[in-house]
């Protein structure tokens, strides 16, 4: 089938995010096609390039890039949510004049509309939050 | 109280669980479901629990300087958004009726949300 993951809970603040990760995981193991990973909410500090949790924690940025990389799975993050909390690619942070940028490929801003779309052209939409 | 025969077809069911205040949930499930109307969808919004909190008529921002979610509740209309629906039980915890909210959703038994949520092919909760 193919599933796509909207993701709403900020990572290492809330269980959602480990969870699922675990589950898309599980999805491409089984042999199920994951389209996409939505970050909305809080779910877009998933998207942050400078996390750097200890060594003996689950890495979560770099466990959405792996499978991005390894089975071709977008990262979407709402722009409007992102934005507003700071997270920011180097195009949106020369156009809001800031120094650094928080997130990089192969995560991609993006709008809720892409989300809609996602619900459309998936089996199946599942929702993690807090 | 709706029964479930005269449930229209939503393809999209965004349920709102949190007050105005306090949190960006309910400003950001509305942004999905005014999305989802632009797009073309038939979107049902059912206000549960907190979520009734939203419809209390003369809402300011609040002293946080947050953005208040009323002008957007009002946008509904224009983006089609017609299938409005708020939980009576929730009503009944806060001693609201449904007369005294804006907009004039009505109100679901729990067994008509259950049957809400069965209908519509997606659901979205925030």
């Amino acid at each position: 089938m193919r599933y796509a993951i909207l993701l709403m809970g900020a990572p290492y603040s809330d269980q959602a995010s480990h969870s699922a990760l675990r589950f898309a995981r599980a999805l491409v193991a089984r042999g199920h096609r994951l389209e996409a990973v939505f970050f909305y909410h809080d779910g877009v500090y998933n998207a942050a390039r400078l996390a750097a949790p200890p060594q003996d924690e689950p890495h979560l940025v770099d466990g959405w890039v792996a499978l991005h990389d390894d089975h071709g799975v977008a990262l979407q993050v709402c722009i409007a949510a992102a934005l507003r909390r700071g997270l920011m690619d180097a195009r949106e942070a020369a156009r809001h004049g800031k120094e650094g940028h928080s997130v990089a490929e192969p995560f991609e801003l993006t709008g809720v509309g892409q989300l809609v779309d996602l619900g459309q052209r998936c089996d199946r939409l599942v929702t993690f939050g807090p | 109280m709706s029964h479930d025969n005269d449930m229209p077809d939503g393809e999209l069911l965004v349920i709102l669980r949190h007050g105005p205040h306090g949190s960006s949930w309910l400003r950001e499930g509305l942004d999905v479901a005014l999305v989802a109307a632009a797009f073309g969808r038939r979107v049902s919004l059912l206000f549960m629990g907190d979520g009734v909190l939203a419809l209390l008529a003369g809402q300011g921002t609040g002293a946080l300087g947050q953005k208040g979610t009323a002008p957007t509740l009002e946008m509904l209309e224009m983006y089609d958004i017609e299938t409005l629906w708020v939980e009576a039980e929730a009503l009944a915890r806060f001693g609201l009726d449904e007369h005294e909210l804006m907009l004039a959703p009505q109100a679901l038994t729990a067994e008509a949300i259950a049957h809400a949520v069965e209908t519509h092919p997606r659901v979205l909760t925030f």
